[in-house]
């Protein structure tokens, strides 16, 4: 059997729930991102792998690009938040933060 | 297996094991370094897709901006001295629960994917596909794509003004 769309669309499926997974089950604020990152990723071999056995349409492309860009855009405040909290409390568990400020 | 398929398995495997790192190692340094191979094995897939633009922006933005941008982020947000390199998970319960639902999603989606027949058009040969991204981005996406520098612009400017020190 050889490769065909649901060889890539399961591959980011796993991709997608192990990004789920360390969402939904780690303390670490960065971690958590990491996670975030894993998401996208998925979403975009989905994006991709469909362009491609549509018909090598460029519309999947395009998606993926503004995924990218979004993710850019994401990292750099969601990072700039971290640091901020590190500030505060001395730690970024995404558990133990409650207050909006002092 | 003809290449294709020894290619596609030797990404999956790299993707698989690297991202199964990322989300269950203890120690937040491993996660990043191994998050790097994730985002080498996802270009690679890209590359197999015949998505070869998609492919260097992934490089370039994911692995030359986000990664070193996380790295920064675990170094300056961790003790790389002590043992505060381990970060823990929220529960033991939430733990189990968390695995147990991301199992079922993970399955419900891979019976979905295989179960829906997908349309499914012949394969055209193509060649580099930046010209009908640059042709498109400037045609039918071009309020998008200027909304998208407006966001850039704004995350950076957001992003300096939240960082910085009081």
């Amino acid at each position: 059997m050889s490769i065909g769309l649901n060889h890539y669309l399961i591959l980011s499926a796993i991709l997608f729930s192990l990004g789920i997974f360390a969402v939904i089950s780690r303390k670490n604020a960065i971690m958590v991102l990491m996670g975030l990152e894993l998401v996208l990723n998925s979403a975009n071999i989905n994006f991709i792998a469909f362009a491609k056995f549509g018909g090598m349409n460029i519309d999947g492309h395009i998606a993926a690009i503004f995924v990218i860009i979004l993710a850019a855009a994401e990292a750099a405040i969601a990072l700039a938040i971290v640091l901020n909290i590190y500030q505060n409390y001395k730690h970024v568990n995404v558990d133990e933060i409650d207050k909006l400020k002092e | 297996m003809n290449l294709v398929d020894i290619v596609f398995y030797f990404f999956a495997v790299i993707i698989v094991a690297s991202a199964a790192v990322v989300v269950l190692s203890k120690n937040i340094m491993y996660s990043a370094f191994s998050l790097l191979f994730t985002f080498f094995g996802v270009a690679g897939i890209y590359v197999l897709l015949n998505a070869d633009f998609i492919a260097v922006t992934q490089l370039m933005i994911y692995i030359g901006g986000i990664l070193v941008l996380i790295i920064f982020g675990v170094m300056l947000t961790t003790k790389i001295t002590g043992l505060e390199m381990k970060t823990g998970i929220t529960g033991k319960a939430q733990y189990a629960i968390g695995g147990l639902s991301t199992l079922v999603l993970g399955g419900t989606l891979i019976y979905v994917f295989n179960s829906t027949s997908w349309f499914k058009s012949p394969s055209v040969p193509t060649t580099s596909t930046v010209e009908a991204i640059g042709a498109s981005l400037l045609t039918n996406y071009l309020l998008p794509f200027e909304a998208a520098s407006v966001l850039l612009l704004l995350a950076m400017i957001g992003a300096a003004l939240i960082a910085r020190r009081k």
